[in-house]
């Protein structure tokens, strides 16, 4: 779990990832054209991703796509959210959604 | 190329590849993790596969394209309860276990030849929940609560 938080602590981390759950299944150079990183920033990212077990690989041939893996933040959502709070927790987080969107219309 | 939907999910089990092969298509060991539905199968290449509800309604229904033990199963798949998700046509899923020290990585790929698939995004909700819960059975003999009865928001 150490290497997930790890992992995670980084916000060109986390902008990687975020670019995943839009486009799930991503090779190095298309996620370089949506990053503002150098290719060997963006690969060393990755290889940290993957090493947390973040980012599942799948290679197609000869390129490498890369997915987002949900089970490390499942595991981490098990161990302290946990099953029965699960829908207090949507519906306040449903709540604070739509009272910030009403303040900013 | 035809663009598709896929999902991945990569999870490492403290067993041995034959006790998680076992766990995966045995129907008193899948019971325990996948919402006290039964599989049906006679795992070979070309064989008939389906998944039941306790109460013997046909949740999904496919056939086994690949078998290899305890490595690799890949199946066709399709959702035979929700007529949305049926209109979709078949998925294919592949479970690919790899030893690695005293764990073992399993690889489940969900994919459909098609974009914006109702039935992969469905799959996706749930597909962490059952194999969380089958990590848990495995390791500590007891699956997770939520995935024990049918029908759970898990299994839908």
């Amino acid at each position: 779990m150490d290497a997930v938080f790890k992992a995670l602590a980084t916000a060109s981390r986390r902008k990687l990832l975020d670019e995943l759950r839009k486009e799930n299944g991503q090779t190095l150079s298309e996620l370089c054209q949506h990053l503002d990183m150098t290719r060997q920033a963006v690969t060393k990212h990755l290889l940290l991703l993957e090493k947390a077990n973040l980012i599942a690989v799948v290679w197609r041939g000869r390129e490498k796509l890369h997915y987002l893996n949900p089970m490390p933040l499942h595991e981490i959502y098990e161990r302290w959210i946990g099953k029965y709070e699960r829908h207090r927790f949507r519906a306040l987080s449903d709540l604070k959604k739509g009272l910030e969107q009403t303040k900013t219309k | 190329m035809m663009k598709k939907d896929q999902f991945v999910y990569v999870t490492y089990i403290r067993t041995t590849s034959e006790k998680l092969w076992k766990a995966l298509t045995e129907p008193d060991f899948t019971r325990k993790f996948w919402c006290n539905t039964a599989q049906e199968s006679e795992w070979k290449p070309g064989s008939s596969w389906k998944i039941m509800a306790p109460d013997g309604m046909l949740t999904d229904s496919g056939e086994v394209l690949e078998i290899e033990p305890p490595r690799r199963l890949v199946l066709k798949w399709r959702n035979e309860f929700r007529p949305e998700l049926k209109a979709e046509g078949y998925s294919r899923l592949t479970y690919q276990l790899e030893p690695e020290g005293k764990s073992v990585k399993l690889t489940v790929i969900h994919e459909i030849e098609k974009e914006g698939s109702k039935f992969i995004e469905a799959v996706s909700s749930g597909w962490p929940h059952i194999l969380a819960s089958l990590k848990s059975l495995l390791e500590t003999g007891e699956s997770l609560e939520e995935t024990r009865e049918w029908p759970r928001e898990a299994c839908k």
